[in-house]
């Protein structure tokens, strides 16, 4: 029998990790207890964080919108603040597991989880997102990209927590986009993802353009080149294809059980083209 | 060493206590402890949606829960939808008229989701009804039928 504990606070919490260091946390559990299931990790206790109510919802700060590390995907999904500014973190939250997953899991574990896979990080990544760790006598800030330094790790240290998410909101990119490709439509880990932000003028040149891809690498991938190069080009068939070369070189996709990297470079090159959908 | 803890929490329309390890998990205090066998098991790792629950209303899955957090909460398996007046519920009623159980083992399951989309959602299209049964697997392929029965629910006055 493992240790739970199930703090209503964060001053609960603070107390909890002094007295039990090494016990794990979780949220809505579904990417942890899959693993304790399954014999993968084996906590001597655990703490559920689920009913810290400081670090649920959406909050809008000035220029910024705060979203807590607790807020189940199936929130964001409705929030009227989400949905005006991010849309495409909501087109990633929609695909993300299944009706019952986006009820139990959370915005925080999936980052935390740090999957290349993950749905929801390449739009935090396009979204130039903050991570905001606490611990009890701390406070600090991080990029998304700095914060995630390979699949499940992460810049977390003993006794910090990830309270949530801080992204801007007024970035004027009017058009949002999301696409992953899976083995089948629901209840998929993605097989390459991508999203993208852009600002594309009324003669259809594309002005400002940020990209991350999802499963083609350690981590999510940007490539600060492509996007520069892209800039200033008409949204083409032409134009676009004359980047593909740079993201081929730029991911570095691997062979498993979902698809071989060849496919995947192949669909990651593909995937941008969808983006001629939104030319005027 | 933990020992068991009293847990708090409504089942069903009734305030119940159980005494249970803390990281027992709700599937099996369900099926072993309670006796209540209505909630199946299949992949117990989130994938096929059999062990549905709701939980404050809201669909959940018993496989990736543990009984510590029912503390407080309001829970209804399929046993509480026929409790109520003495008769089947809408959606399992219509379940019945349409054929769209062939094991059945996956019907709890399919029931509970069909009865989280209509209440938020009473006159769903389709696709709608598609997407609220994405996280159930029916390893009959029953869904056409599971998907009419759904949709003819709907189309009821008393729709749950
Ligand atoms: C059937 C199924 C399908 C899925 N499909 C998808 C999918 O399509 N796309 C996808 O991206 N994911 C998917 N997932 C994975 C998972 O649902 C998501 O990653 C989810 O967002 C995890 O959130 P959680 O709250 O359940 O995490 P938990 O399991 O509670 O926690 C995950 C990890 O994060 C840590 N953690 C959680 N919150 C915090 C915090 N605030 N501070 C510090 N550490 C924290 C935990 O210690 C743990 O290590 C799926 C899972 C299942 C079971
Ligand atoms: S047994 Fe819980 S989802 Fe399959
Ligand atoms: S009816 Fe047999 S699994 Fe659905």
């Amino acid at each position: 029998m493992t240790d739970i504990f199930l703090p209503s606070d964060l001053d609960e919490l603070w107390r909890l990790l002094n007295i039990k260091p090494e016990a794990a946390l979780y949220a809505g559990g579904t990417d942890l207890l899959v693993k304790r299931r399954s014999g993968l990790i084996d906590p001597p206790s655990l703490v559920c964080l689920e009913r810290i109510q400081e670090l649920k919802g959406v909050k809008e700060c000035g220029d910024e919108v705060f979203v807590g590390a607790l807020t189940t995907h199936s929130e964001l999904l409705s929030h009227r603040v989400i949905r005006k500014h991010f849309p495409v973190l909501i087109q990633a939250i929609a695909v993300l597991g299944s009706p019952p997953v986006r009820n139990m899991g959370t915005i925080g574990g999936n980052i935390v989880t740090a999957s290349p896979a993950g749905d929801t990080l390449a739009p935090l990544y396009v979204l130039d997102a903050q991570m905001e760790i606490r611990s009890l006598s701390s406070s600090r800030r991080v990029p998304i990209s700095a914060f995630i330094l390979g699949p499940g790790q992460i810049d977390l240290g003993q006794g910090e927590i990830l309270a949530g998410v801080w992204i801007k909101r007024h970035q004027g990119f009017r058009l949002q986009h999301y696409e992953k490709v899976g083995r089948r439509n629901a209840l998929a880990c993605s097989v390459v993802s991508m999203a993208a932000i852009m600002r594309v003028s009324s003669d259809n040149r594309i002005y400002e353009i940020r990209l991350a891809w999802g499963s083609v690498g350690p981590t999510v991938m940007r490539f600060p080149e492509v996007e520069r190069l892209l800039e200033g080009k008409p949204l083409t068939v032409d134009g676009l294809n004359d980047v593909i070369e740079l993201v081929h070189a730029g991911i570095k996709p691997i062979d498993d059980i979902r698809a071989t990297a060849s496919y995947r470079r192949e669909v990651a090159g593909r995937l941008l083209h969808r983006l001629i959908n939104y030319s005027t | 060493m933990t020992s068991n803890l009293l847990i708090s929490f409504k089942l069903n329309g009734n305030e119940v206590q159980v005494d249970s390890a803390p990281d027992r998990r709700v599937i099996d205090l369900l099926r072993e402890d309670l006796g209540l066998t209505g909630t199946k098991e299949s992949c117990g790792r989130g994938d096929c949606g059999a062990c549905s629950i709701l939980i404050d209303g809201d669909q959940r899955l018993s496989c990736l829960m543990l009984a510590v957090q029912l503390e407080g909460r309001e829970m209804i398996t399929i046993e509480g939808f026929s409790l109520q007046e003495d008769r089947l519920s809408n959606v399992q009623q219509k379940f019945i008229e349409l054929g769209a159980a062939q094991c059945g083992f996956c019907t709890p399951g399919m029931v509970i989701s069909a009865t989280a989309l209509l209440r938020v959602n009473p006159e769903p299209s389709r696709s709608e009804v598609r997407q609220a049964i994405s996280g159930n697997l029916c390893r009959c392929g029953a869904y056409q039928k599971i998907l009419d029965a759904i949709e003819a629910a709907s189309k009821e006055k008393t729709k749950l």
